[in-house]
């Protein structure tokens, strides 16, 4: 092999490896603090790509609509919750959030969304619209189970994947999408050509991980998110909403998936379920770092890309396979290394 | 003298097994109120599901108004906090983080007084602050613990067995600074199988038993009781044959 391909393949791996990295912070994010293993995650990638991809030839995508829907459920399990003590302050709450908030979103892609619509306009639009889905699949799908084994909730959440994923295909169609890139500008260092494509991919990652990272570490909500994954009683005792930590840590994970899946789908086509394999790869990541590590996660996801960019170099057949098997040698590692981690008890 | 905390006929049951029955309590502003009684008698109990972690049948008033609707997050709110038994601590985080956190429902103002008032009352916290909260000695733990809960400023702090594990000197500090509270204007609401040390401090005292109260009164009299001091002080009076 020479170096320049050697090279080429590293570059391509470690592009491919931020957006894992991105994909397997999230995971580990929204485990911390709601125990969630969020399968979904992928759908978020699809739907922020292909809602993108949409609004960039002049449509409106579903998952707007969508959006809408989900917030007339979460609206009505808000009220059914708080039947015993309904507060109009509470109510007017559950209105701005649940209906209010996901119409606008709808009113605004309505009134922008045209075949000139920029980029830039297009982007804030489709991360609009994850989000508001993020936010309601947690209300709708995990609040209620919010007291359940880990086992639970990891059956609703395939459930939620299997659910969205035909919701993609209903919205999207089973042809793929591509959407236009974010910048054509390019730089040549030695043989290596960056695009500008992904060189976004390295700074976002860059940036998101110093974001989480001023977050967790310097903010008040940063903490009492952290504080409710150390200890869920002890933050409750403290008078920390732990569905609203919930809620932010899902609002956080369906926008990283979102900017994940804009940033992909300009290099490739992006198809309804191809989400759930890139959220599977971020989901190996994460499985190295433990669902715990934030930077060890990073690391792994970058070693996770660089291992699919050589594979799908020498055995492009069994590039699936060989990434899949990583997570082989490191359950059986961290099984025997680990101590018995006991089902947490609520 | 108005009842700051007022819980009337709770019962509190885990499935079929009812393990509080018709208790009945009250604390006043400014008071301190213990709660003694053996291993298994329904005060921790008792005092999570005051709290709002442990489902309670009947009524619960706290400054006049009705708890019942509320969940834990509202109560701590409204001025009521738990120090609980296992102390329920962020361990990872170091132990400015959790007073930070403690400060969480009020404003940010009034948690930089918290801050100096806490460090006041435990000085040991304001030498430890870079440290992890899980590397603290246990009393270390406890006064953080107590710290945290005290940073939101309540009204009534609900502590759980303080002494529990601990030697005996740092459990002497702990009861002088839980003695303190009082003259900073905090109710409480003290759970403790430590009896002596316990009725020493208080003013009035229950006595629970096999989930229900079976003794009240001033805790003058509740230390002369002989029952209480057969079963509870470890000593017998002259003569102690019968109650």
């Amino acid at each position: 092999m020479n170096t320049t391909i050697m090279l080429f393949l590293l570059q391509d791996g470690i592009t491919n490896g931020a957006i894992y990295a991105l994909l397997g912070l999230a995971l580990v994010l929204v485990f911390a603090v709601t125990r969630v293993i969020l399968i979904p995650q992928g759908e978020f990638v699809t739907f922020g790509a292909l809602s993108y991809a949409m609004l960039a030839t002049g449509q409106v995508p579903g998952t707007a609509k969508l959006a809408v829907a989900m917030g007339v459920v979460a609206f009505g399990l808000d009220l059914f919750d708080a039947r015993r003590s309904l507060r109009l302050k509470g109510i007017l709450r559950a209105v701005a959030v649940n209906i209010i908030l996901p119409v606008a979103i709808l009113a605004l892609t309505y009134g922008l969304a045209g075949p000139t619509t920029s980029v830039a306009v297009n982007i804030v639009l489709s991360l609009l619209i994850v989000a508001a889905i993020g936010l309601f699949l947690y209300r709708i799908a995990f609040q209620p189970l919010a007291h359940t084994s880990v086992l639970v909730l990891l059956i609703a959440s395939v459930g939620c994947h299997l659910a969205l994923q035909g919701l993609g295909l209903v919205f999207f169609g089973a042809e793929g999408l591509r959407g236009p890139a974010l910048s054509n500008t390019a730089l040549t260092i030695g043989p290596l050509r960056f695009t500008g494509q992904s060189l976004a991919v390295y700074g976002l990652t860059i940036a998101f991980i110093v974001a989480l990272w001023l977050f967790f570490g310097f903010t008040l909500t940063g903490k009492a998110l952290r504080a409710t994954a150390v200890n869920r009683l002890g933050a409750r005792l403290v008078g920390i909403r732990t569905t609203l930590s919930g809620q932010i840590a899902f609002l956080l994970a369906s926008l990283i998936g979102a900017i994940s899946g804009i940033l992909i789908v300009p290099i490739t086509t992006l198809y309804y379920d191809t989400g759930f394999l890139i959220g599977l790869k971020g989901f190996i990541a994460a499985i190295i770092g433990g669902l715990v590590s934030y930077p060890l996660t990073a690391v792994a996801a970058l070693l996770v890309g660089s291992v699919e960019a050589f594979s799908s170099f020498y055995a492009s057949n069994f590039k699936e396979v060989i990434v899949f098997t990583l997570i082989l040698p490191v359950l059986v590692l961290r099984s025997l290394a680990a101590p018995e981690v006991e089902e947490e008890k609520d | 003298m108005s009842a700051l905390l007022s819980v009337s006929d709770a019962h509190v049951s885990y499935g079929k097994v009812e393990a509080v029955r018709s208790v009945s309590l009250e604390v006043a502003d400014d008071e301190i109120v213990t709660i003694i009684g053996a291993n298994g008698a329904g005060k921790t109990t008792l005092l999570n599901a005051i709290m709002g972690v442990l489902p309670l049948k009947g009524a619960t008033a706290f400054a006049g108004a009705d708890m019942t609707p509320l969940d834990i997050e509202d109560r701590v709110a409204a001025g009521l906090s738990l120090v609980p038994e296992h102390r329920e601590l962020f361990g990872t985080m170091n132990v400015e983080d959790n007073l930070q956190l403690g400060a969480f429902r009020i404003p940010k103002a009034t948690a930089a007084k918290s801050f100096e008032r806490v460090y006041a009352l435990f000085p040991r916290l304001k030498e430890r602050r870079k440290q992890l909260a899980g590397t603290l000695s246990g009393g270390e733990q406890q006064m953080l613990a107590m710290g945290r809960a005290l940073m939101g400023t309540p009204k009534l702090l609900m502590l759980d067995e303080p002494s529990l594990g601990l030697a005996p000197i740092i459990v002497a500090d702990i009861f002088r600074t839980i003695g303190e509270l009082r003259a900073a204007g905090v109710s409480v609401l003290l759970v403790e199988q430590n009896a002596q040390a316990a009725l020493q401090i208080a003013d009035r005292a229950y006595v629970m038993e096999l989930g229900e109260f079976i003794l009240s009164g001033s805790a003058k009299d509740i230390a002369a009781n002989q029952r209480v001091a057969a079963s509870y002080l470890g000593f017998q009076h002259e003569g102690a044959s019968g109650i």
